[in-house]
């Protein structure tokens, strides 16, 4: 059980830019980080930080430039379309946008027989499989013959798990799943995640923006910052002390749901701030 | 599966039947229908061949042996009608379908896998576009000689760009969407994406393309077979009506019947397009019949009807010529902005009314910061709109009163807030503050021009003034370099100046109070931290009073004075900030604060019960 599910090594992911000879800009800069069976690496970090590239990366939407991504030992970095297929068995994925991540065409039954089809998993085999995964996140059974648009955000994100459950995969990468969610229906599909971790062994690879939820549903947090990992430890250590000036910038700056205590984190707020203000300042004006 | 396979069967005759459904597309459908009936069973109905020609019998009159008479040469018009309607109507088939051979999966693959392909066959099919039609088929037919099936195909060929750049922007508007990503990582083969997910974004643009597309190529062709430019074996309505034009002083009657076959079978074509994308792009229960709404007027007329008695008399029914309709009702003067028993409800298209905001009963005060929690459905935002006089043309305030600073903005005889007395308040006393920052500046004008131009409207102050006053604002909501700000586009800041420029342009003409709508919900969390700065500092500064709706309980207790919960448009709870965090009394916000991750135990369940349809 000890074996390292997935391990991300000196990652770079760089976009060729448009027009010729125009070169590449780089999302991601040597990022690494490792992911054990059964448990959460919560990825956190702002728009533009690069996690969700790195997220796409592990899942071959995104162009690798540099160094290796290594999924049970194998390295996935490059994998090939027939690769991607025997994978696919193992790695899945839930998106943020549960109305643009289910196709609006399709009934729920056909998107999620489409995964099972494509693994030449017989139709009685695969039905009874939908019904399995449509009880297990907890939706009614004649969901299969409805299309997403009769469903809310929540239940349609509840159809995204269960499509990237269908196969009983190893490693789900979740891209900031609850972000477009309700909070009393985020912390009804927290719980689905966590449930489905316990009686699964699932691993997940955790993408958000909001700490409060990294620091819930992770056993590990790593912090990306202008596609660098600037910390990396247990959850608690990086979501309760936090070394780096930015995750403690992250910390402070996310309110908390009580007015004393928020003023309080203000005011401490103020004071990282004004601290960094005058060792910037120093930093200038030192020979 | 038997079940999917009725429920798409189900939306595919629903198509069929709308377009049925609708008069013109019925008249379209059947005029084609009868053409191409008529031209199938030619070899039975037609009582000559198409060039059998009675020598001695020409320009003959109808009647007898000829249903419509004889052409110069002697051949039986109504026979020759039916033979060239199957000539016609098969070399428009052609045409339309080479122009979809080609231009179909030429789309689909530059937009699909873009990259050297998609320059290529884009660059062609520009070129193919500036290509006069014409001219191209007229030397096409000096070059190869006359036939309808040369010309019909190169036509095709011409057309087929537009097919091309139809598919291909359809697909790149899919080609990135999550859905095909996910179909990706299920390690789906490219050409089974495409069947699965990305044709049938495609079919509906296609099949209405190609109903305008045969019309155009019946046209076409007519025009040249008129022109002379056909075979002459191959019996055409163009080749007819060339005939008939020949003649038109001897027997006008010849020109007659193609022109009419021509006239029908195009405009059936053109009634069929446009039938079939109101069929295919608008869904059920998005357009209402006016008698729908006229529905909904009366129920509304005797739902309404307990509800107004809970009123102040004052609102009840008076007209908007009476002067003292705007009179408040008298516990208002005292509070900022009172809102009584506010009830909006939009028509639901089976006449009745949905309400989506009922009874809901608020204040804000000077200098106060009142939040509106809840969460999607909730109504908080239409609360919000509603106090702005910013809601949809579709929204109905069905009853209660709006009353800011002694001015009672609803409207109860047209179920409106009147915009009459609305306007000198908006914008001058009552500002906003949207969730979206970026789509809420004009990309075609300056972030200067933006922030004067309302100052010289509202307050009346000079350019140079209003200038000066921009700039200072600038440099009060945090920007380090206002001028460089107030020189720039829209599109030259990050979301978080965005969203300061905005606060800037709110705080401009000096409201009393400013309505912000998700104000941080876009912005990452440290920007959000120094926005809520930001709107703290106003309220100190300025005295400003703000109603924030939000959905961010830590938002709420960064900033709000008092709190108003809201539940599927009901105002559940409304206190002061720390005796509702601290002690909520209704279920829902109880709920609400039970869903909070701040102070759970990580990997634990935060709910009771995680399964159930209720989510």
């Amino acid at each position: 059980m000890t074996e390292t599910l997935l391990e991300v090594d000196d990652l770079v992911v760089a976009y060729p830019r448009k027009g010729l000879r125009a070169g590449a800009t780089e999302i991601l800069h040597r990022v690494s980080l490792a992911i054990e069976p059964g448990r959460t690496m919560g990825l956190v970090g702002e728009s533009g930080s690069g996690k969700t590239t790195l997220g796409r990366a592990i899942l071959g939407l995104a162009p690798v430039t540099g160094g290796s991504i290594r999924f049970q030992g194998r390295d996935i970095a490059h994998a090939s379309r027939r690769e991607r297929i025997a994978l696919a068995r193992d790695l899945q994925v839930v998106f943020q946008d549960p109305y643009t991540s289910l196709n609006p065409s399709m009934e729920i039954g056909r998107i999620l027989a489409e995964p099972l089809e494509n693994q030449r998993i017989g139709a009685a085999e695969s039905r009874a499989r939908v019904r399995e995964l449509l009880d297990r996140v907890g939706l009614p059974s004649d969901a299969i013959s409805r299309q997403p648009r009769e469903f809310s955000g929540g239940q349609r994100q509840r159809v995204a798990i269960a499509r990237a459950l269908a196969l009983r995969p190893k490693l789900i990468v979740c891209d900031e799943p609850v972000s477009a969610l309700d909070l009393t229906t985020q912390a009804r599909v927290l719980d689905l995640f966590l449930e489905i971790q316990q009686d699964t062994g699932v691993s997940y690879l955790f993408i958000s923006h909001d700490l409060d939820v990294i620091r819930h549903i992770s056993h590990d947090v790593a912090v990306l910052l202008h596609g660098d990992i600037v910390e990396q430890g247990p959850s608690l250590q990086v979501t309760g002390q936090p070394q780096h000036p930015y995750t403690q910038r992250l910390l402070l700056a996310s309110p908390l749901p009580e007015p004393d205590a928020q003023a309080q984190r203000r005011a401490e707020r103020r004071r990282l701030r004004e601290e960094e203000r005058i060792e910037g300042a120093e930093r200038r004006t030192a020979p | 599966m038997t079940s999917s396979d009725t429920s798409s069967k189900r939306r595919r005759s629903s198509v069929a039947l709308r377009l049925v459904r609708n008069p013109l597309g019925a008249a379209g459908v059947v005029i084609l229908l009868v053409m191409v009936a008529l031209a199938l069973l030619a070899p039975v109905l037609a009582p000559f061949g198409p060039n059998t020609a009675a020598i001695g019998n020409t320009l003959a009159a109808p009647g007898g042996d000829f249903l419509l008479g004889t052409d110069s040469a002697g051949r039986d018009t109504w026979s020759r009608l039916l033979w060239s309607g199957q000539l016609t109507l098969l070399s428009a088939l052609l045409c339309a379908s080479v122009a979809i051979a080609i231009g179909l999966p030429a789309g689909l693959i530059a937009g699909y896998f873009g990259k050297a392909f998609d320059g290529v066959s884009s660059w062609v099919a520009n070129a193919i576009l500036s290509l006069p039609s014409i001219i191209v088929l007229l030397s096409v037919r000096s070059a190869v000689g006359p036939s309808v099936w040369i010309t019909m195909i190169v036509f095709g060929v011409m057309l087929s760009p537009g097919y091309f750049r139809l598919t291909r922007t359809a697909v790149l508007s899919v080609r990135n969407e999550l859905y095909v990503d996910a179909a990706r990582v299920s390690g789906l083969s490219d050409a089974r994406i495409i069947t699965r997910h990305v044709l049938s974004v495609v079919r509906a643009p296609i099949i209405i393309q190609t109903a305008l597309i045969a019309g155009v190529a019946i046209a076409i062709q007519s025009g040249l077979e008129f022109l002379g430019l056909g075979s002459p074996q191959d019996p055409t309505w163009g080749a007819m009506l060339s005939e008939g034009f020949r003649n038109i002083y001897t027997t006008p009657m010849l020109m007659v019947w193609p022109a009419l076959a021509i006239g029908l079978t195009t405009g059936a074509f053109v009634l069929i397009g446009n039938a079939l994308r109101d069929a295919l792009e608008d869904m059920p229960g998005t357009r209402l019949s006016v008698k729908a709404l006229a529905g909904a007027a009366t129920a509304i007329g005797t739902a309404s009807a307990p509800v107004r008695s809970r009123i102040p008399s004052t609102v009840s029914v008076r007209t908007l010529a009476e002067p003292v309709d705007a009179t408040p009702p008298e516990d208002a003067a005292e509070h900022l902005l009172q809102v009584n028993d506010l009830e909006i409800g939009y028509p639901d298209g089976d006449g009745g009314l949905k309400r989506v905001v009922e009874g809901v009963h608020f204040h804000v005060d000077r200098g106060e910061v009142l939040s509106i929690v809840g969460e999607s459905g909730s109504g908080k935002s239409q609360t919000a709109f509603a106090v702005l006089g910013l809601l949809p043309a579709s929204a109905q305030v069905v009853g209660g009163t709006v009353v800011f600073d002694g001015v009672q903005t609803v409207d109860p005889q047209r179920r409106r807030i009147a915009d009459d007395r609305m306007r000198p308040l908006r914008g001058r006393r009552i500002s906003y503050i949207p969730q979206e920052p970026m789509s809420n500046l004009d990309p075609n004008y300056t972030i200067g021009h933006q922030l004067s131009r309302p100052m010289v409207k509202l307050l009346g102050v000079s350019r140079a003034e209003a200038r000066k006053r921009a700039l200072v604002l600038l440099e009060r909501v945090g920007i380090t370099d206002p001028q460089r700000t107030f020189d720039a586009y829209p599109h030259e800041i990050s979301g978080g100046m965005a969203q300061r420029v905005l606060i800037a342009g709110a705080v401009s003409c000096e409201p009393d109070l400013i309505i912000a709508d998700e104000p941080t919900t876009a912005l990452d969390v440290t920007v959000q931290a120094e926005v809520l700065d930001l709107l703290r500092t106003m309220r100190d500064e300025l005295g400003v009073a703000i109603l924030i709706v939000t959905h961010n309980f830590g938002v709420v207790a960064d900033l709000a004075d008092r709190v108003a919960v809201m539940q599927q448009g009901r105002l559940v709870e409304e206190g002061p900030v720390r005796e509702i965090l601290h002690h909520p009394q209704h279920p829902y916000t109880r709920a609400l604060l039970g869903s909070m991750l701040v102070g759970r135990e990580p990997l634990t369940p935060l709910t009771t019960t995680t399964k159930g349809p209720t989510s």
